[in-house]
């Protein structure tokens, strides 16, 4: 282990000249991780005994699937040219469900590695991130990862890598995450070539919060990087989106375990620790200052997250309910993004409509309500937020499909659309211009990378890309495509309610709003899927797809006709009545549509088998 | 019977009941059960507690199963105490009792009289395989003091036979009711089986008329149960035979109701018919109405005043628990209150005499009247306040107790 440097500047009395804020642009598995776990060992932070894959990704989830959900800083020494410069390496979440939270760290950097595989070339969301990052004038350092493999293509891909930052092919640096090799000559050209912090050390402190985290001990902990002045311990603060002030109880930097300081000067990255106990208290891309002579003016860039995809999630078990909102209670602490309110189903009980930034929030959630609190849940379909204008001129906004108007005096409904912009092998084009227009998409552009890469964009409406695009997109490209979007704006859009009725009572779980075109194939499927699902009761159980009044699929489940052992002798006796108390039990746990008793497995396998559900987010 | 598995508490050594039951032994009719736990093979769809000679081991032969037998029913008298209650009904069951000499059964049933004795209509009934008996040895029964027999004829057809592998050939059933009359059996009964795979609806007919030509007094029919455990079962998961489809079942119970109908039957339980009410069997009855029965043999369950209990069910393990003067009670269970009110709802409502609606719940009452609109309940008999079936109600006999015991 290389040792400590002895001349390594602290924290507030850190010259900004010494300073390099930096953050990894890189797509999820290119080896982000494993770069910045290089990065701690050849700085000496942290010794070979306390290394472990993925140091820095601090959930188990998180290292599992391989992905970054909360980003961190690490102050990091390197000697470059005798003196001792202090990086601070900002990671960033690598998923488009996380875009604004990128966009904070971005903020908080002078300057961006741009880290791409060597064998597979740029993807479309590493693509978004570094137009985000020439947005933000941040110093771009393109860099090939994985050379150590065999199918790398370091010439090929540092043509390409050159002609989107325009610079030359010899200008991209070229390392390997798992060897070391070329990370030093990297930490090097950080130092050489991105700009230090420009920040008035003189100015009213004002500092912003790139990121947010619940710790179970000590409540709060939050990121953030000084722009103007100092913040010192001890001292009040005030955030300014909100007016709230509190004391710091702690101040300091992450190198890499939390190491508390006097205080943080201009262009330094550290946390604060106030005592807060939710994230929605300190918010990232707040600004903070001084409450006594602080400043009044803030930084730019400011956004109260906004959840673009809901779906109800209930407990498989009733008595679960206080469960799930003590749980969802807890998850909020640390996710200012998610929002949830009490929902009742009359087929699922009662449950949450839960709100959250896209697909992958919402599996995340999900599994870690499952998963660290134990639950089983059912979650409906993923939906959009819908407005709906009536012809009266009210206006309505729309989260779960059942609460859609259907007394027929809808003027308009507005859907909400993104940009979406799919890189892929230029042969594939075809087939993913068919896809997207099948989504109801409209192509916006088409840009050739390379002579075989070509990147398209489109707008799609979100509720067409919530289910099972990205799992199409990927198998008719063989997997070679990748997916980015942004949520840009609404658009007006014929779309109808299709309930489900099972002998004539409404589903509300099963309901959803569908482009006219799609709602007879929505409704076929579902009568026919729930023909299958549904027991045979007593009598004949119409299944009915309807818009409004009007039905537009029908099925059946005949009625049952024997339901009576033959036999019963006075040894059956004991075992019958055994048996009759096992199945009372059973039909407790049914739930009653009208008189349709219905098995919550049913339901659970009805709306599961939407395999498109949310795994598209699963994906890379 | 789908597999449930019975607990319950473990019967004293000495087979002693709780106060409280036997406090009203005597106030219902009472009944024997004697199990005898042979078969010469195993049928394909059998999972009583029978066993074949190749079964079983040294220790429990069957020729001295009679006097393990009488042993427990001294037990009984010793349990049961020196009150005078005679027997109304001796059912002898398996297993085939038939494989045992006529003698043995006759002893069994003089200990019976000989500790208890029989009322003056005591009815006597032993199961018998149609193979397993001749014109001697049912004269032998007759004279003993059996007056009803009860033969498993199952299905007409060969290859119905042949699946469910019985042995008998088809019309020597038939022969047997004539010889059972002639012998001076007072009551005849057939069993049949229906819904075999294979089955059609002509062979089900075939079979139906064939017991109504020999005209027994009695006839049982039972819907094919696939028994997990058993050949039949394997060889339905292994896709060598068609699995059971529960509407095929319904359509041929229809038919049989309807051609022993107009042959002069009447139900009288969900799967018996009888030609009166003389005709019904008593022991049954005893079993439908919460009398009380004291089951002998291995694996025999007996039920004397809300104590149920059961007896181990391995013959060596019997013989052993009898041979060391012990009660062969395995486990028992004492009914709560709440216990006999749905045992009532779920016998009850299967026989044609029906539930009295007062036992019902409020709930289940509300249940019955919309069973009553479904008309899966009689209406005249609701009048007059009882819950007797319909013919579709029948076939939904088990949903209908599920709906009433609320």
């Amino acid at each position: 282990m290389p040792a400590l440097p002895t001349d390594i500047p602290l924290p507030s009395k850190t010259d900004p000249a010494l300073i390099r804020n930096f953050c990894i642009i890189a797509h999820i598995d290119h080896g982000k991780s494993t770069l910045a776990d290089r990065m701690l060992q050849l700085t000496g932070v942290v010794d070979e005994r306390q290394m472990r894959a993925q140091y820095l990704d601090r959930m188990d989830i998180e290292r599992e699937r391989g992905i970054t959900i909360k980003s961190q800083a690490v102050r990091l020494p390197w000697r470059v040219d005798g003196t001792t410069h202090v990086l601070n390496m900002i990671d960033t979440p690598g998923h488009v469900d996380f875009t604004y939270e990128v966009s904070r760290s971005l903020a908080a950097c002078e300057g961006a590695i741009l880290l791409v595989d060597a064998a597979q070339g740029i993807e479309a969301q590493t693509l978004a991130n570094l137009y985000m990052a020439l947005e933000n004038d941040l110093t771009v350092i393109p860099v090939l990862n994985k050379i150590d493999l065999p199918a790398a293509q370091p010439e090929k891909y540092s043509e390409e890598l050159a002609k989107l930052i325009g610079c030359e092919p010899d200008e991209v640096l070229k390392v390997s995450g798992k060897t070391g090799a070329g990370v030093p000559e990297l930490l090097d050209h950080v130092v050489r070539t991105l700009p230090k912090p420009i920040g008035d050390p003189a100015g009213k402190s004002r500092a912003m919060i790139f990121d947010s985290v619940y710790d179970s001990y000590r409540g709060v902990v939050t990121y953030v990087r000084v722009v103007d002045g100092y913040l010192s311990k001890r001292e009040r603060i005030l955030m300014m989106s909100t007016g709230a002030t509190h004391e710091l109880l702690e101040i300091g930097v992450i190198s890499p375990e939390p190491k508390p300081a006097d205080g943080l000067g201009p262009g330094e990255v550290g946390y604060l620790i106030t005592g807060v106990k939710d994230v929605r208290q300190s918010k990232v891309g707040d600004t903070i200052t001084a409450q006594n002579k602080g400043a009044t003016e803030a930084l730019a860039g400011y956004k109260d997250p906004k959840p673009m995809v809901f779906s109800g999630i209930y407990p498989i078990d009733g008595s679960d309910y206080p469960l799930l909102r003590d749980a969802l209670d807890k998850l909020q602490l640390n996710d200012a993004a998610l929002v949830y309110e009490p929902e009742t189903s009359a087929a699922l009980g009662f449950g949450f409509r839960v709100g959250f930034l896209g697909l992958l929030h919402l599996e995340i959630i999900r599994e870690r309500l499952e998963r660290e609190f134990n639950l089983d849940l059912i979650a409906t379909a993923p939906n959009v937020v819908y407005r709906v204008i009536m012809e009266n001129g009210e206006e309505h906004t729309v989260t779960n499909p059942s609460e859609f108007p259907s007394d027929g005096k809808i003027a308009e409904v507005y859907e909400p659309t993104v940009r979406a912009t799919v890189l892929a092998p230029s042969e594939y084009i075809g087939a993913i211009m068919e896809l997207c227009q099948g989504r109801r998409g409209s192509l916006l552009g088409m840009d050739y990378l390379s002579e075989d890469r070509v990147e398209l964009r489109y707008t799609l409406p979100l509720g067409e890309i919530i289910f099972d695009f990205f799992d199409q997109l990927k198998s008719k490209t063989r997997g070679y495509a990748s997916l980015d979007y942004d949520v840009d704006g609404e658009q007006v859009a014929d779309l109808v309610k299709v309930d489900i009725l099972l002998h004539h009572e409404k589903v509300d779980a099963f309901s959803a709003i569908v482009h006219k075109d799609r709602a007879y194939n929505y409704g076929v499927k579902m009568a026919e899927r729930l023909k299958d699902l549904i027991p045979r009761q007593q009598f004949e159980v119409p299944i009915q797809a309807a818009i409004g009044a009007r039905v537009i699929a029908r099925e059946s489940v005949r009625a049952m006709r024997k339901d009576v052992l033959a036999k019963c002798y006075g040894g059956d006796i004991s075992r019958k009545r055994k048996l009759l108390e096992k199945q009372k039990e059973g039909k407790k746990r049914m739930k009653m549509v009208g008189r349709v008793e219905v098995p919550q497995e049913a339901f659970i396998a009805a709306l599961s088998s939407d395999s498109d559900g949310p795994s598209d987010a699963k994906k890379k | 019977m789908p597999s449930v598995q019975l607990d319950g508490e473990p019967v004293p050594a000495d087979g002693a009941l709780p106060r409280e039951s036997l406090g009203s032994f005597g106030a219902r009719p009472f009944g024997f059960y004697v199990h005898v736990p042979y078969c010469a093979s195993r049928c394909g769809y059998c999972d009583f507690n029978t066993y074949t000679a190749t079964e079983l081991g040294g220790g429990a032969s069957q020729a001295g199963y009679a006097q393990h037998a009488i042993a427990e029913i001294r037990q009984a008298r010793k349990v049961l105490g020196e009150s005078y209650v005679p027997v109304e009904t001796v059912f002898f069951g398996g297993g085939t009792p038939t494989l045992l000499p006529a003698k043995d059964l006759v002893a069994m049933l003089k200990a019976i009289k000989g500790e208890f004795g029989l009322s003056a209509d005591v009815e006597v009934t032993t199961e018998a395989n149609p193979e397993s008996v001749d014109e001697k040895y049912l004269v032998e029964l007759a004279e003993g003091g059996f007056n009803r027999i009860s033969f498993g004829m199952q299905s007409t057809r060969p290859h119905v036979l042949e699946l469910l592998e019985r042995r008998h050939t088809p019309g020597r059933p038939e022969q047997c009711v004539r010889w059972a009359y002639d012998a001076g059996f007072e009551q005849v009964n057939l069993d049949l089986i229906y819904g075999t795979p294979g089955e059609t609806e002509d062979d089900w007919r075939a079979s139906l008329e064939a017991v109504i030509s020999a005209y027994p007094d009695h006839v049982s029919a039972y819907s094919l149960i696939v028994e997990d455990g058993t050949r039949l079962a394997s060889r339905i998961r292994r896709g060598e035979l068609p699995m059971i489809d529960e509407d095929v079942h319904a359509d041929r119970y229809l038919m049989t109701d309807q051609l022993l109908g107009e042959a002069g039957y009447r139900w009288y339980e969900v799967s018996n018919w009888a030609v009166s009410e003389d005709a019904h069997c008593r022991h049954n009855m005893l079993y439908w109405t919460g009398a009380d029965w004291w089951g002998v043999g291995p694996g025999a369950h007996s039920h004397i005043g809300g104590t149920r209990w059961w007896n181990v069910k391995h013959p060596t393990a019997y013989a052993q628990r009898i041979e060391a003067g012990h009660s062969p009670g395995l486990a028992r269970e004492v009914l709560t209150a709440e216990d006999r009110r749905i045992e009532r709802i779920l016998l009850e409502l299967r026989i044609a005499e029906g539930l009295e609606l007062g036992v019902l719940s409020e709930k289940g009452r509300s249940a019955a009247e919309l069973a009553l609109q479904e008309k899966l309940l009689e209406p005249l008999p609701f009048a007059d306040g009882h819950a007797v079936l319909t013919l579709r109600g029948r076939l939904l006999a088990d949903a209908i107790v599920r709906d009433l015991t609320d």
